[in-house]
């Protein structure tokens, strides 16, 4: 086991590595001279030379590839002398737009996303495994048709189309909700309940419905196993049958969905963020990209790449302890 | 030191994955199953209508009157900050499904213009997937060892990847071009290993059954058993998975456009027409409402048919 876990923060490393090399490429090839975007309007040959001297960006590539993996473990200095900025240690530059520390402008941000990736979470666990395992039980019967019916819905409609629909609806027409803004909790409780109800919502019908898929296929999978078949017939309650030797293997493959799409959403959930005008870091990413701000967009990417790549270690051990086979086959 | 199986080794095993690679079913039972449900024959109706709309898009405009980039400025009310004059965002004889605030561009027109950089884009990068995934997913399959071991590990590199802000940092930095076309190799550079895993695992377990030691005691070449033994046992789920990667790609590439990275303006695409409409949609609902149903109803048409597809090419075949 040790060996075993060793072993794949090794890959982590690598692929992390591999993630900051790829994204630092796409920049670096094929992106417009950064020191002609920071200059602007006013701009002379000597005042470019300059921005390009501070920012390094006249070095080779491999040089600054290093300048920049260096600056996120140590730290960097841009420039010399008078005119030296010290950005500390976890650096990955200053935004081009507003010149702040990008690794300030994510933290800043994060705990908007964490709010909705966690609010959503739990509703599309509740939501979608309790629809599914439904489903299975009564397979077949209405209750079934209808849940899987919903999910359908809920797996092909765009989540901004549900986002504007309910925008339509809740706030403008029957005026429930109030206009979503990004409020905080100790202020006014009830008010940052209503602002983030709707995200939370229109996030987790799309999950939650590809969830009810899968436990639905998961659970009627396993009932049809023949240690299922054993348990009932040496006259155990049909109730614990399920609890104690469906639900178990039927789960273990969506705790794996589970923190794959968890660890995505915290590095922000770009479109439902940009429709309810809530300042994560997901917007933060949406209107970099219309502003072409590299480094925020790199940093993010590498933020969503690296929350990813852990969640996907953690849920493999994971799966080693929840699911004995693993265990077994070793 | 002990190895672990990875859940990728885990998930491989039997019934791991959702589709069976039994023999080759007979394509008329399949019609036949699949011609009983009411819910097919809707999903299949609607799919001929976006594909008819999107082929037929010009001559369509050419009937309407109005062509997707032809500004109206009598249909918006200048007054009023240029909402469409009339109920329901300008619906009306001639503008039959309205037009955008502002500029009076026919709505209908952009939809049939964005039914068909959809479709293309969905269908073409269906299609590049599925080749590079079956030609790469066989090889990793059949030949094993280091051919295996070099595909495997690309392919958990780029599942592990997460390939939707990767795409978009990727389209945004490219310089604009051929966005169409750009869309569809980035879609493609994450899509194939999908498509790869499930044929390398079918066509692991497939080279060890008795048909192919026959074919190779036979003397038949590895090309031949390849292609006569191998793959036509796999087309039934290759035909799934393909139908049902494409609503994927075309909301994928309705979210990249929403966001601003896909197709560029003036390209009418759906997910762009929503995202124009976010401005306005409290004061003009339709503008978003009808793209943003032609969407759904494309996406849901295709997921239905393809689970559809996928149960009458199970049940079709003896198991």
């Amino acid at each position: 086991m040790p060996g075993y876990i060793l072993r794949r923060l090794l890959g982590v490393a690598v692929i992390l590595f591999l993630v900051s090399f790829l994204t630092f490429c796409i920049f670096f090839l094929l992106s417009p001279d950064p020191a002609v975007m920071i200059c602007g309007k006013t701009c002379n040959p000597a005042r470019i030379d300059q921005i390009r001297e501070q920012l390094g960006v006249n070095q080779p590539f491999l040089a600054q590839f290093w300048q920049f993996l260096s600056g996120i473990f140590a730290g960097r200095t841009y420039g010399e002398g008078a005119a030296a900025i010290h950005c500390a240690a976890p650096c990955l530059g200053f935004s081009f737009q507003t010149n702040q520390s990008v690794v300030d402008m994510i933290t800043a941000r994060l705990p908007v996303s964490v709010t909705v990736a966690v609010g959503a979470a739990v509703l599309w666990l509740l939501i979608g495994i309790s629809a599914g395992l439904v489903s299975a039980i009564k397979a077949g019967t209405w209750w079934d048709k209808g849940a899987m019916m919903f999910a359908l819905g809920g797996i092909s409609l765009p989540n901004y189309f549900i986002a504007l629909v309910l925008q339509y609806v809740l706030v403008v027409q029957l005026q429930v909700l109030p206009f979503p803004s990004t409020p905080d909790f100790g202020e006014d409780p009830l008010f940052w309940f209503q602002s983030y109800i709707m995200p939370w919502t229109v996030l987790a019908f799309g999950y939650a419905s590809m969830y009810a898929r899968l436990t639905r296929a998961n659970v009627l999978d396993t009932l049809g196993e023949n240690f299922m078949r054993t348990a009932r017939a040496k006259g155990l309650p049909s109730l614990l049958v399920l609890r104690r030797h469906a639900l178990r293997p039927s789960l273990t493959p969506i705790v794996t969905l589970f923190g794959m799409d968890f660890a995505g959403l915290l590095g922000g959930a770009l479109i439902t963020e940009t429709v309810f005008g809530l300042n994560g870091v997901g917007k933060l990413a949406a209107d970099s990209i219309g502003k072409n701000d590299q480094p925020v967009i790199m940093a993010v990417t590498l933020m969503a790449a690296f929350f990813v790549v852990v969640a996907n270690v953690v849920v493999d051990l994971l799966y080693a302890v929840l699911d004995p086979r693993v265990r077994v086959k070793s | 030191m002990t190895t672990m199986p990875t859940q990728l080794a885990v998930e491989t095993e039997e019934k791991g994955s959702p589709f069976s690679g039994g023999g080759p079913s007979s394509a008329r039972r399949v019609i036949r199953t699949m011609r009983k449900s009411p819910a097919v024959l809707f999903s299949a109706g609607f799919i001929a209508l976006i594909t008819i709309m999107a082929i037929a898009a010009p001559l369509l405009t050419h009937l309407s009157g109005w062509g997707p980039y032809e500004y109206d400025p009598s249909a918006v009310n200048a007054d009023l900050g240029g909402i469409p004059n009339g109920p329901l965002g300008g619906i009306g004889p001639t503008h039959w499904f309205g037009v955008e605030p502002q500029s009076g561009r026919d709505i209908f027109a952009r939809i049939a213009f964005g039914a068909q950089v959809s479709l293309l884009i969905s269908v073409s990068a269906t299609l590049l997937t599925t080749f590079i995934g079956v030609v790469l997913g066989t090889l990793a399959g059949f030949y094993g060892g280091w051919v295996d071991q070099v595909i495997s590990r690309l392919m958990d590199f780029l599942m592990a990847f997460p390939s939707l802000i990767f795409m978009i940092a990727l389209l945004s930095a490219l310089p604009a071009g051929n966005r169409p076309f750009l869309l569809v190799v980035v879609l493609s550079v994450f899509g194939w290993p999908y498509m790869a895993r499930v044929v390398r695992g079918q066509t692991m377990s497939l080279k060890n059954r008795e048909f192919v030691e026959a074919a190779y005691a036979s003397g038949a070449s590895r090309v031949r058993i390849v292609f006569r033994e191998v793959l036509p046992n796999l087309t039934g789920t290759i035909i799934v998975m393909a139908t049902l990667s494409v609503p994927g790609y075309i909301g994928t590439e309705a979210g990249l456009s929403f966001l601003g990275v896909g197709v560029t303006p003036p390209t009418a695409s759906w997910g762009q027409m929503i995202a124009s409409a976010v401005p306005w949609y409290a004061t003009d609902p339709m503008y978003f409402f009808v793209p943003g149903l032609f969407l759904f109803l494309t996406v849901l048409s295709f997921t239905v048919f393809g689970d559809h597809l996928s149960k009458a090419i199970d049940t079709g075949e003896a198991r």
